[in-house]
């Protein structure tokens, strides 16, 4: 079976990583965007993966990074949804322009 | 005098007096500060008696002429040079902390039943412990900028003083331009220090003249080096001299010293009286052997402008009304007399330095009758309550007390034998009758003016009107009887109208002598026949205008009326001087400085300020509020980092 090439690999994480920056940008709904900065977190580990098997394949280093990244995101997510919770609370509104307040 | 180091008691004491009742008075000690500043004047007065004493046994017995008892190293610059708080005694430091320290007495215990229920009684006292402390300061200063630090201080408690009824608007002004017009001559007075400090390398007074006194020395830059064609010492002499002229109210800058009788009366006898304003006098008389043998220029100048203050003062005192300001130009006028005195040192013989000993004889003798006349005006403004002239007459009566020791001044000062005027005028037109025939005359005129204007002010006050209008009028206590004055304040002025007969008595021309040495007293014979007969000249023309209320002095005034406005008018100094102060200075000086202020200055604070506000305002839409916007700033940042160390870095 022929190796997948590299650059394929890459190219689908660069998709992965503009898909969830689109997202980020121009959702409104804070989940959707907590969604998109999962896929970029995810982008992220799918080159740590691709880059640690084709530049070292005998060993883990990157593998491993990509596990505690899970973890942190796991985390993160947790974090960032008692935000989103918080800022319901205050302005009953998960749309992201409703808390404008912090403008100059 | 060995182990004399208590004499720094001597302006120490009043010094703690200052701290005391300045910090404490108004709290603790709001009845009782008089007698505690008295009590601590009492002691110093008797320390600097006994030094005195202690110094002049010691002189007349051939003992050592110059004593520095304390010497303190204050700021050391390098091995050789320092600044230092010493405390020298010499005969002239000696006789003023004697003068000093007698009239700040007298004053203090008149101020007892004088101030008495005024709301900042503790304040007063505290500032006149300040002035005696720094008075006698600046008295035993052993080197130059000594001196001219307490000099300074000296100025400051002037001015706290003057305004000391910080109420009146015209006391504020007073106590504004008796600072302004001393501090501008101090300027004079600072370069003079700078540049004979720099050129002996010293500050001390005694190593300055032996350095000046060698012919080879590092000095020979100093009289060789010309600015504008006089020698460099001269001009430090000369400015040294200006900032004696200004705090001794020498003309032109006198126009201080009438305003600053603003003040409480007690202080115009102490300070613009008999102790402050002589310090330029003294000053030129600390530095007289540089000034005798170096600026003999310097001596011409001395000699001119005494001799102008004494008469112009002389000629503006008969025209004034308020007695104070009568009595402030007199000082001038004495003051003047003492410098001219001192100006007319000439080279060869002891008949040269007469004048050295007259200017401080006069010195001495002036402080008794000058602080017994303020006093005295003390006591009748204290009854009038008026300053004018007018409003008084035919209060000999009523005043009997006041009266005599008035008396006794006003002969004192006009020269009448054998009060202490009498003595000291003397010597001081034979000093003037050696040197310059022309300042003689000057100076008899003025003895004849002197006692003019006096005997104007005496027949005025307690003459001119029949005595029982006069009790009419004024002095009836709730009981309706005549009071003169509590006992405080009559003390001071027996004590001191005692003083006035006697301090021509003080042998000086054995005590007080440039060369150490008693002059000899070769006098020209009946030479006081002159000064005599004008002073009484003068009186007789005082009584025969002012012993009756009359249209006389209206008569007489308008017969010289020229004159007379002119003189009335203080001869428009005043107004010559707001001329170039409003008209010059303002003008061309003062607007251009502020416009540069305005515009220069504060155009380029102004304009930092506001290119920062507009800055800020053209950029403040980054900071929208919007969680994305950020984010997108930040994507842009990294997204930039990135190319920048792929492209560039590498």
């Amino acid at each position: 079976m022929s190796q997948v090439p590299l650059t394929h690999i890459l190219i689908v994480s660069s998709a992965l990583f503009f898909i969830g920056m689109y997202g980020l940008f121009t959702r409104r709904n804070l989940i959707t965007m907590l969604m998109s900065v999962e896929l970029i977190l995810n982008s992220a580990n799918i080159n740590f993966v691709a880059f640690n098997r084709y530049l070292y394949p005998d060993r883990l280093d990157g593998v491993f990074f990509t596990l505690f990244i899970v973890a942190i995101a796991a985390a993160e997510a947790a974090v960032a949804i008692a935000i989103i919770i918080n800022l319901y609370r205050n302005f009953k509104s998960i749309d992201v322009e409703a808390a404008d307040e912090m403008k100059f | 005098m060995p182990n004399s180091a208590y004499i720094v008691l001597i302006p120490l004491l009043p010094l703690a007096g200052f701290v005391l009742l300045g910090l404490f008075g108004r709290r603790y000690f709001p009845r009782s500060s008089g007698v505690i500043g008295t009590g601590l004047m009492v002691v110093s007065t008797g320390l600097a008696f006994w030094v005195a004493y202690q110094y002049f046994a010691a002189y007349l017995t051939g003992g050592n002429q110059e004593i520095v008892p304390v010497r303190l190293s204050w700021l050391t610059f390098s091995p050789g040079f320092s600044i230092d708080m010493s405390v020298i005694l010499d005969p002239i430091s000696v006789m003023m902390i004697v003068v000093v320290t007698f009239i700040s007495l007298m004053v203090h215990i008149y101020s007892l039943g004088y101030m008495k229920g005024e709301a900042r009684y503790g304040t007063y006292f505290a500032f006149l412990g300040l002035f005696t402390f720094s008075m006698l300061g600046l008295v035993l200063a052993e080197n130059i900028l000594e001196t001219y630090i307490f000099w300074e201080l000296v100025g400051c408690s002037s001015f706290l003083l003057i305004g000391y009824y910080f109420d009146r608007p015209s006391a504020v002004r007073a106590a504004n331009k008796a600072f302004i017009v001393t501090r501008f001559a101090d300027l004079g007075f600072l370069i003079g220090i700078l540049i004979l400090s720099f050129h002996a390398q010293t500050l001390d007074f005694r190593t300055l003249m032996s350095r000046l006194a060698e012919p080879d020395s590092r000095l020979a830059s100093i009289t060789t080096t010309s600015f504008l064609g006089i020698s460099l010492l001269s001009w430090g002499l000369a400015l040294v001299f200006v900032g004696g002229a200004g705090k001794s109210a020498l003309f032109p800058l006198h126009i201080w010293l009438p305003d600053a009788m603003e003040g409480p009366t007690p202080v115009s006898a102490l300070i613009h009286a008999a102790t402050m304003v002589v310090a330029g006098v003294y000053l030129v008389a600390r530095l007289y052997p540089v000034y005798a043998y170096f600026g003999s220029g310097v001596l011409q100048l001395i000699l001119y402008v005494g001799a102008a203050s004494a008469l112009l003062a002389a000629i503006m005192a008969c025209t004034q009304t308020d007695i104070k300001r009568v009595l402030a130009y007199s000082t001038m006028s004495q003051i003047g007399y003492m410098m001219f005195a001192l100006g007319t040192f000439h080279p060869g013989g002891e008949a040269g330095t007469l004048g050295y000993t007259a200017a401080m004889f006069h010195l001495f003798t002036h402080a008794f009758f000058k602080a017994l006349l303020f006093l005295c005006a003390g006591v009748i403004i204290h009854l009038v309550h008026s300053n004018e002239m007018t409003d008084m007459g035919g209060l000999r009566k009523l005043l009997p007390l006041t009266h005599v020791c008035f008396l006794i001044g006003c002969l004192a000062i006009a020269g009448i034998p054998p009060f202490a005027g009498f003595f000291s005028k003397e010597d001081i037109l034979l000093a003037a009758w050696h040197a310059n025939k022309l300042v003689y005359f000057i100076g008899l005129f003025t003895s004849g003016l002197t006692a003019f204007y006096m005997f104007r002010l005496y027949f005025s006050i307690f003459w001119s009107r029949p005595v029982r209008e006069a009790s009419g009028h004024h002095g009836e206590d709730r009981g309706g009887h005549p009071r003169e004055a509590p006992f405080t304040m009559k003390l001071p002025l027996v004590i001191l109208a005692l003083g006035a007969v006697f301090a021509g008595f003080v042998p000086f021309s054995r005590l007080v002598t440039l060369s150490a040495t008693p002059l000899a007293e070769e006098g020209v014979r009946f030479f006081w026949v002159f000064p005599v007969a004008a002073a009484l000249i003068g009186l007789g023309i005082a009584g025969y205008l002012y012993r009756v209320a009359s249209d006389r002095p209206e008569r007489a005034a308008a017969s010289v009326r020229g004159l007379y406005r002119f003189a009335y008018h203080k001869f428009y100094i005043d107004e010559v001087y707001s001329f170039i102060t409003k008209r010059i200075i303002f003008n061309w000086i003062g607007r251009p400085a502020a416009w540069i202020d305005r515009n220069v200055v504060d155009g380029l604070m102004n304009g930092l300020a506001m290119g920062t506000a507009r800055m800020s305002a053209a950029i403040k839409g980054f900071q929208s509020g919007k969680v994305q916007d950020y984010a997108l700033y930040f994507f842009i940042g990294m997204a930039g980092l990135a190319v920048i160390f792929i492209y560039i870095y590498t």
